[in-house]
């Protein structure tokens, strides 16, 4: 019997700005790799995604309306807040690593990075974002030279509420990796978190409660992910889908959704998650954002 | 001005002009004849296959003679075609950027100079007025390819970042309301991108992507570039999840294009979808009346209606309803309903017995429903082919199933707005999302409306305005990736 019991966190889930437990009453007890329980966690289920995406919906216009300097300016502030909670993050990445134990594909990748790195890295990945906000508009969009007397341009508008699937590995940069794109383009996003260590999610959505994100524009929910999949895939209100670490069954499961109802899906295989020069680009952006190209006469 | 014995002077009205009785048209038909075989087969490898295997006719919406016999390809000729574009890509990709360039310039070049030709075998094959396959359809399918050669060399400066590579084979399945501008658009991109594609034209409208094989022909494209099968959907579904093509680029209808995804989910297949639409027309007290009915009526009956992007749903602002009903209707009875091949005619027929049905269905439904049909013009239509006055209805309420799916054909609704958030409400209020159009001559307004559409082309005082340098598809259930423009070329690159 120890001296002091540890008081062990439960970790619920980020919906609508605010932090339910799992309307299923489900829960999960973590354990580290030593075998002492480390914290419990919520078990996210259909209907706590339902509702993620009812708060994304209802956030998102506002979200896609504040200007692209705000937006920028928000996720400089989760940067911020995030490198508050470096060490924090760096034990909850630590504690559970799956790559250490696990023979995921994503290991190769991420085996030689820190928790330490593995914060840097997604800090550093969020202000890029952050500064993307103002500029891809103009990377990405364009006037056109149509041959009549025509203004003619293309614009680009977010595509509405994006689910991110993140890996299991590496836990927190790929989670940010996913949800920075969308989120700096005007969307509002509803979170699965990777599996095997959820931890990093969970924190996040505290970074998210406290750096000025409108609530339900980032929801986040913890659980088993294989559960959940198929339920975001045909979600008519679910507009695109933007996953990593899936494998082969599932990411057959994710695409059935471009049938339902024309969801835009980006699933990643291979990722070089370290590297910045790769994963830095608008080109992150465009999967997650419409073009609306506007005819105007130019004549009387 | 007559002077009455009292004194006073009256002025009379003058005179309402009327043309119908006095004022018709004589017969102006287009003169040109063009060669038609008694069948055709595919184009693989870039030789005609042998004529072996069923075949199915195909008829001039106009008068309903069979114009040609066309081959099913079988699974086979999908096999063969697929590994003749697989085996030309590498090659295609690995010539000099520029010489591609040359190859698309020669080809443009060459539809300017048969133009004339194809646009008479357009109009009989698909029943669109020759005013339009002439001045419209033909002089963009050249503008396309003669817009796109000019990327081959200078596709390092579409990507920032990122180096561009092809796709690898592309099957390509396009509708038959604009047949050879869809293969215009498709095959274009494709091939300045360093792709090789195997195309299928729609089963109605075989005519012209054939004669643009012969064109490929002629220009000396090296052989299984561009391949062409003709078939019905059972063709298309083979080639869609065929495991030789990289990527499937699909212009239809939704319920096809959800098909299309399903069974290509997993397969690691890039896919554009261009889908259907149910556009709104919106149209402000403010408008510039005359040029906004003239845009209407483009928009709407322009091809028989049969355009995706139709601007099906006009939404009127309340105080002008009765006026813009009025010029609507007067204005309808102008257009003149017949021989596509008139270069006097404005509407033409309808691409096939099945889609006059669908339209004629629709007319019936939205009757029984409770909303008002006008159909303008009383002048005898032909006797033979697939005809529909254009029309269209008041009182239409938005749970009316005319007012929701998507008809194809020269029918609108009339709905009625009063305030600009409730125009946006409910022009959005439709799971597609292709185009939209807006009506009023405030500047702040007409952008803050085309801001708030959701639909990826916004025409702004105008509609159905198209241009191979101007990117065209959809939001929502419309459909993803972008035809045209530096946006359109995505869809054709891995990075």
């Amino acid at each position: 019997m120890p001296d002091r019991l540890d008081v062990l966190k439960t970790y619920k889930l980020f919906i609508d700005g605010k932090f339910p437990r799992t309307e299923s009453g489900r829960s999960w007890p973590l354990n580290s790799a030593a075998g002492e329980p480390i914290a419990h966690l919520s078990l996210a289920s259909r209907k706590d995604l339902r509702e993620g995406v009812e708060a994304a919906r209802r956030a998102q216009p506002g979200w896609a309306g504040a200007t692209p300097y705000n937006r920028g300016q928000v996720l400089y502030r989760m940067a911020e807040m995030l490198e508050g909670k470096r060490d924090e993050l760096a034990q909850a990445i630590a504690s559970l690593a799956p790559a250490r134990s696990a023979k995921g594909k994503g290991r190769q990748a991420t085996a030689s990075l820190t928790p330490q790195d593995e914060v840097s890295l997604s800090i550093d990945r969020l202000v890029c974002f952050a500064g993307w906000a103002d500029k891809y508009a103009q990377v990405l969009g364009c006037n056109n030279p149509v041959a009549g007397p025509f203004y003619n341009f293309t614009i680009t508008e977010p595509t509405g509420v994006v689910a991110c699937i993140a890996p299991d590995s590496p836990s927190l940069l790929g989670l940010i990796s996913l949800l920075a794109p969308p989120l700096c383009a005007g969307n509002a996003v509803v979170v699965l978190s990777g599996g095997t260590n959820p931890i990093p999610a969970a924190v996040l959505g505290e970074v998210c409660a406290t750096s000025d994100v409108p609530a339900g524009v980032v929801n986040i929910l913890t659980g088993m992910r294989g559960e959940l999949l198929g339920f975001v895939a045909s979600h008519r209100d679910i507009d695109a889908i933007h996953a990593a670490g899936v494998s082969t069954d599932e990411r057959v499961l994710v695409e059935k959704g471009i049938a339902e109802n024309l969801k835009r899906v980006k699933v990643h295989a291979q990722t070089p998650w370290t590297d910045a020069a790769a994963c830095h680009s608008p080109w992150w952006i465009e999967p997650f954002i419409e073009f609306k190209t506007i005819w105007h006469p130019a004549s009387v | 001005m007559a002077k009455p014995a009292n004194g006073t002077t009256t002025i009379a009205s003058p005179p309402a002009a009327e043309f119908a009785s006095g004022w018709t048209y004589a017969p102006a038909p287009e003169s040109v004849k063009v060669q038609i075989k008694p069948r055709y087969t595919h184009f693989i490898n870039g030789v005609w296959t042998r004529a072996t295997g069923e075949t199915f006719p195909t008829l001039n919406p106009a008068t309903e003679q069979t114009l040609c016999e066309i081959s099913q390809a079988t699974g086979g000729d999908v096999d063969k075609a697929v590994a003749a574009a697989g085996a030309a890509q590498p090659k295609w990709a690995a010539l000099a950027p520029g010489e591609r360039a040359k190859y698309l310039f020669r080809l443009a070049r060459r539809i300017q100079e048969r133009a004339r030709e194809l646009s008479v075998l357009e109009t009989m094959d698909s029943g669109k007025p020759i005013k339009e396959s002439r001045d419209v359809d033909i002089p963009l399918v050249a503008a396309h390819f003669f817009y796109h050669a000019g990327w081959a060399d200078k596709l390092a400066y579409a990507f920032p970042g990122r180096t561009p590579r092809p796709v690898g084979v592309c099957g390509q399945i396009i509708p038959w309301n604009f047949p050879l501008l869809m293969a215009a658009w498709k095959l274009a991109p494709a091939l300045a991108c360093g792709n090789c594609v195997v195309l299928k034209p729609a089963e109605t409208t075989p005519l012209t992507a054939l004669r643009l094989a012969e064109i490929i022909e002629e220009c000396d494209f090296p052989p299984g570039v561009v391949n062409v099968i003709t078939g019905d959907g059972r063709t298309g579904a083979t080639l869609a999840s065929h495991p030789g093509v990289h990527k499937v680029a699909f212009t239809g209808s939704t319920e096809v294009g959800k098909k299309i995804a399903a069974a290509t989910a997993g397969s690691g297949k890039r896919l554009t979808l261009e889908l259907g639409g149910k556009s709104p027309h919106i149209i402000f007290e403010d408008a510039s009346l005359d040029q906004a009915i003239e845009g209407i009526i483009a928009g709407i009956y322009f091809n028989q209606g049969e355009v995706c992007c139709a601007g099906s749903r006009l939404f009127v602002q309340e105080s002008i309803l009765d006026d813009v009903t009025s010029r609507l209707r007067r204005r309808l009875s102008t257009l003149r309903v017949g021989d596509p091949l008139d270069k006097n005619t404005d509407v033409g027929a309808v691409n096939s017995r099945a889609q006059l049905d669908t339209i004629r269905n629709y007319l019936r439904l939205g009757a029984d429903e409770g909303a008002t049909l006008h159909e303008c013009g009383t002048a005898p239509l032909p006797a033979k082919g697939f005809w529909c006055r254009p029309s269209f209805f008041t009182g239409v309420q938005p749970s009316h199933t005319i007012a929701r799916e998507e008809i194809f054909g020269p029918v609108l609704s009339v709905l009625s707005f009063r305030t600009p958030d409730e125009a946006v409400a409910r022009a959005n209020n439709t799971p597609y999302g292709l185009a939209a159009g807006v009506w009023t001559d405030k500047g702040g307004k007409i952008f803050d409306i085309a801001r708030k559409l959701k639909a990826g082309v916004v025409w702004c005082n105008t509609y159905n305005k198209f241009d191979p340098a101007s990117p065209f598809g959809g939001y929502k259930e419309s459909g993803f990736g972008r035809e045209g423009g530096l946006h359109g070329l995505r869809a054709y690159v891995d990075f």
